[in-house]
């Protein structure tokens, strides 16, 4: 602690706070990325749970200070572990009031929120600049923001030549000193954050950092701290994607064959840099059915393979899926969802493939459907899957978003099992007189022979085709085969065990979610019981099948409402009514199969849901209940 | 107990195989048809070669050529329409111990499937394609295909076709890493034979187009060539095919063509009047995608766990004292 610069704000002592939100933006390029990536991994190690977002623009390179052109990274820290990127932000660091005022116009910024915002463009030679810095810091001012003006610039020019490349660095030292973060771990972080650097420019960087530091502690009134209880375990701080990517390192799986896709590209770029060392590969194909394809082929010749989508590809590779369905070949497809349909959303958030997977490809082609709920699921989830495709010969959909796939928070470090290793290639004989499909008449599962294997051959085909592999189109036969896929689901169903409701096991209200909502779900039940409430939640992980046990949760609620991130009709619309109504996809299901009265509340505005939107409409529907029944 | 090397050469006395051991079902093409020629060559080539039938895997789009894996009695995988090479490929990048074989049509591979072998050919995987072209689709009855000749009447071009036929060998020829291109025409099976048999020996990619008559459809599309041997030039060479001497009294006009001569290759390719019989183009320097990519260690114990643990390790937050040593 610098005593020197206490004396000069001895008023300003650290106030203690559960949780806060902040958020770095910038022009692309300029480095707040890794200043927030480096932020939460340091709230990490100091033992704060931290859940960092990207803020991405569309483009590789949007003009400089434009308003869609925000980059950078939203941490939420926390005292506890942290399971979603929570509400408005309380603090934003911003380089330029462009970028800022993009985040403003999205509705991101609490009321009040404390802006620091670089002060050099006050004096800028150009005046259409001079002016709109002028007058977007007398709205932010008038809009009761906390605007405060910090020279940025200025100070890290003191240090080096050019600010551009470091400014990154002394905003993260002002923020190690706003939350109380050890400056010398912050150090240490820059090194770990520029090891591809040289020395030279690692201890510039942390010189940055340094006098950041020191300017906060000297110019600004303000402090927190947000007291951590560090694990005792080790913990491995990763977003979706690389959890993702570990998985099917983890998941003894070989190749993996992918097209690139934005937003699930990242799970192929991390493992094409680490697959290679444990024997494995990427491949990358020359699109998206020929990834499907290909993984198909590896599958069928014994080795279960992966391929890594989102939407677009998911919806080019169905007609390979469906062949993988019929000719009952192990194979996982990963689909990191983006917003839909067609090219949509790329970059944006979106949970509206769930009725896609468990659906899609024409006719009825049963498949597996697990949509991780966070971070750590991402990673065995993967693992699942492999172990699902092979023991069912089945196709497993792992369907994440792009809220998981950049989010980052801290999970224990998973432990080894030998159980996760694929056995090796049966090349075994085949006894004489059995059949390539000899399907079990209970659970429709049967032996795979994979080539190699002497007295196995047969020819596989996406034909209607009976035990012996033969293609045959009589009815009977048909119908054998159409039960026998379906079988499998129901022996899997048979295995899984139900969900456990979070909260109270009856009351008022019950949430469904699935996939990336789990944390804002949680968060929202938890608030919601603390002001006396009776809300609980279910969050669904298989989505098909689902385990057995849910129409009896469901039952014990007077309402079920899921919380969906993806389009459903609004009554208020004046030509929507009950009749016509398209709901969202888990509560078209949830009412299809339980004939439950599952309401939904989904919002599709290409951001994860925040904890805050739920309480409001829980509070406004319980309100109108009260109403109703008085 | 026998050595390891005693007991593969028991076996290998054990599997000499005939014919039968090669056959499967019925074939269920139409009387006539030119995919039962070439699956005679193919059967007599895996009994030639004595290949295992448990290691040997023939892999299909959709469409009457598709239905070839039913008809042999080893691995064989119909898959679907137009996307036999990358399933073929991820066959064989994962077993690059099997021999793999693929049978399409000039729908399958031309026009659905197009674009799996422009790269196909790039990848150059050691496998044998059979494009089995007899210029138009049958299975789904008589609709023009990519390889129709212009004016082509059809079901869906009653009135001729519009455009000019694509040409398989010029398309093959300009694609980056092509490293075997051959013809052969299924009129002629002795050859056909032997340019199948040199396409299973060349290492890397091995693209036969094989002509091959419809006699439901397109019975009189071949007949110019039938009718006038001089209109088929075959292509002979020391390091090429040799027709044998009935053949060659019978096909008289002749070139001796080095396949190692790719400017050659591609003019031959390019005389629509005339069908070049033999192999246009060898290349076998050109490296396979399967060699390339499987360079590396292969999968061994521990090295998953290895490799799992080292990459958690760049991830990881030590409580307090409980990080290891470095």
């Amino acid at each position: 602690m610098n005593a020197t610069a206490a004396a000069a704000v001895p008023h300003r002592a650290a106030v203690d706070i559960q949780q806060h939100i902040v958020e770095i933006v910038s022009d692309s390029g300029e480095g707040a990325q890794r200043c927030g990536q480096s932020l939460g991994s340091i709230a990490a190690r100091m033992g704060n749970g931290v859940w960092t977002t990207e803020i991405i623009p569309a483009e590789i390179q949007p003009p400089a200070r434009s308003i869609a052109g925000a980059s950078g990274n939203r941490i939420r820290l926390g005292s506890t572990s942290v399971t979603n990127g929570g509400d408005e932000t309380d603090l934003v660091v911003a380089f330029n009031e462009q970028v800022l005022l993009g985040r403003v116009r999205e509705g991101e910024l609490k009321p009040g929120c404390v802006i620091l915002l670089e002060s050099m463009w006050r004096e800028h030679r150009d005046a259409g600049i001079r002016a709109a810095y002028a007058e977007t810091y007398e709205r932010l001012v008038n809009d009761g923001f906390r605007v405060i003006e910090i020279p940025m610039e200025r100070e890290c020019l003191k240090i080096v030549s050019d600010a551009r490349k470091g400014k990154n660095m002394w905003a993260l030292g002002m923020l190690c000193c706003i939350y109380s973060l050890d400056v010398a771990l912050g150090c240490e972080q820059v090194a770990v954050a520029l090891k591809k650097k040289s020395a030279k420019v690692i201890e510039a960087n942390q010189k940055l950092l340094q006098a950041g530091f020191a300017w906060a502690e000297e110019n600004l009134d303000f402090k927190y701290r947000i007291p951590a209880i560090k694990a005792t375990e080790p913990q491995v701080v990763v977003n979706g994607n690389t959890a993702l990517a570990l998985g099917v390192l983890a998941s003894g799986m070989e190749i993996c064959a992918m097209y690139p896709i934005t937003p699930a590209t990242s799970v192929s770029h991390y493992l094409s840099d680490v697959f290679e060392r444990v024997g494995g590969l990427v491949h990358q194909a020359e699109d998206e059915i020929a990834a499907a394809a290909f993984t198909i082929g590896a599958s069928y010749a014994g080795k279960c393979a992966v391929t890594v989508t989102s939407g677009p590809g998911y919806s080019l590779k169905q007609e390979a899926i469906g062949l993988a369905v019929m000719a009952e070949i192990p194979m996982v497809v990963i689909n990191v969802q983006r917003g839909g349909p067609s090219t949509g959303q790329p970059t944006k958030v979106e949970q509206g493939d769930l009725l896609t997977v468990i659906y899609g490809s024409h006719g009825d082609a049963p498949k597996v459907v697990i949509a991780p709920s966070g971070i750590e699921d991402c990673f065995y989830s993967v693992i699942t899957a492999r172990k699902i495709a092979e023991t069912f010969n089945m196709v497993v959909v792992v369907l994440s978003d792009s809220s998981l796939a950049t989010a980052q928070t801290q999970f224990p470090r998973p432990q080894f099992d030998e159980e996760w290793q694929a056995p090796p290639v049966d090349q075994s004989p085949v006894p004489a007189g059995a059949k390539p499909y000899d399907w079990d008449e209970f659970t429709g599962l049967f032996q795979r022979m994979v080539p190699g294997q002497p007295g196995g051959m047969h020819t596989i085909t996406g034909l209607a085709h009976d035990r012996n592999s033969r293609v045959a189109y009589d009815p009977a036969t048909n119908e054998e085969g159409l039960r026998h896929r379906s079988l499998k689901l129901a022996a899997l169903q048979q295995t899984l065990t139900t969900p456990a409701v979070f909260g109270g096991p009856e009351g008022d209200l019950l949430l469904v979610g699935w996939g990336s909502t789990r944390g804002a779900i949680e968060e929202a039940v938890t608030r919601l019981q603390a002001e006396g409430r009776s809300v609980s939640s279910l969050h669904l992980t298989f989505l098909q099948p689902m385990p057995s046990g849910i129409g009896e949760i469901l039952r014990r609620f007077k309402h079920v409402v899921t919380i969906e991130n993806n389009w459903s009709d609004r009554l208020s619309d004046d030509i929507i009514n009950h009749d016509n109504r398209r709901y969202s996809a888990l509560a078209w299901m949830l009412r299809g199969r339980y004939l439950v009265n599952v309401d939904c509340w989904s919002e599709s505005r290409g951001r994860p849901i925040k904890p805050v939107d739920i309480c409001n409409e829980v509070r406004t529907r319980l309100e109108k209940m009260r109403g109703t029944r008085a | 107990m026998t050595s390891n090397a005693t007991s593969h050469l028991m076996r290998m006395f054990e599997e000499q195989h005939s014919l039968e051991d090669y056959q499967g079902g019925v074939p269920r093409w139409c009387t006539g048809c030119g995919d039962n020629a070439i699956l005679t060559a193919v059967q007599r080539l895996c009994r030639d070669e004595d290949l295992r039938p448990e290691k040997t895997v023939f892999v299909s789009g959709i469409g009457c050529s598709s239905r070839f894996p039913h008809y042999m009695k080893t691995y064989g995988f119909h898959g679907v329409h137009g996307r036999a090479l990358p399933i073929a490929q991820g066959i064989k990048l994962a077993r690059p111990d099997l021999h793999v074989f693929v049978n399409t049509g000039d729908g399958d591979c031309c026009s659905i499937g197009a674009a799996h072998w422009i790269h196909a050919i790039r990848y150059n995987m050691n496998m044998t394609l059979m494009l089995h072209d007899n210029n138009i689709y049958g299975l789904t009855k008589k609709q023009a295909s990519p390889t129709s000749p212009i004016g082509t009447k059809s079901n869906t071009t009653p009135r001729g076709s519009y455009l000019d036929a694509m040409n398989p060998l010029t398309v093959t020829l300009g694609v980056q890493n092509a490293s075997f291109v051959a013809q052969a025409v299924d009129w002629i099976p002795d050859m056909l034979y032997d340019i199948i048999s040199a396409a299973f020996h060349h290492k890397g990619f091995s693209f036969v187009r094989i002509i091959q008559r419809c006699p439901e459809f397109m019975p009189k599309a071949f007949d110019p060539w039938l009718n006038d041997p001089q209109r088929s030039l075959l292509l002979t060479h020391d390091d090429g095919v040799r027709p044998s001497p009935a053949i060659a009294k019978l096909y008289r006009n002749q070139e001796q063509h080095d396949p190692a001569d790719i400017d050659r290759a591609r003019e031959i390719a390019s005389d629509a009047e005339t069908i070049p019989v033999g192999i246009l183009y060898r290349n076998p320097s050109i490296p396979c995608y399967e060699d390339i990519r499987l360079a590396g260690a292969r999968r061994g114990p521990g090295m998953m766990r290895a490799g799992l643990e080292a990459e958690f390790d760049k991830f990881t937050i030590w409580p307090d004292g409980q990080q290891p040593a470095a």
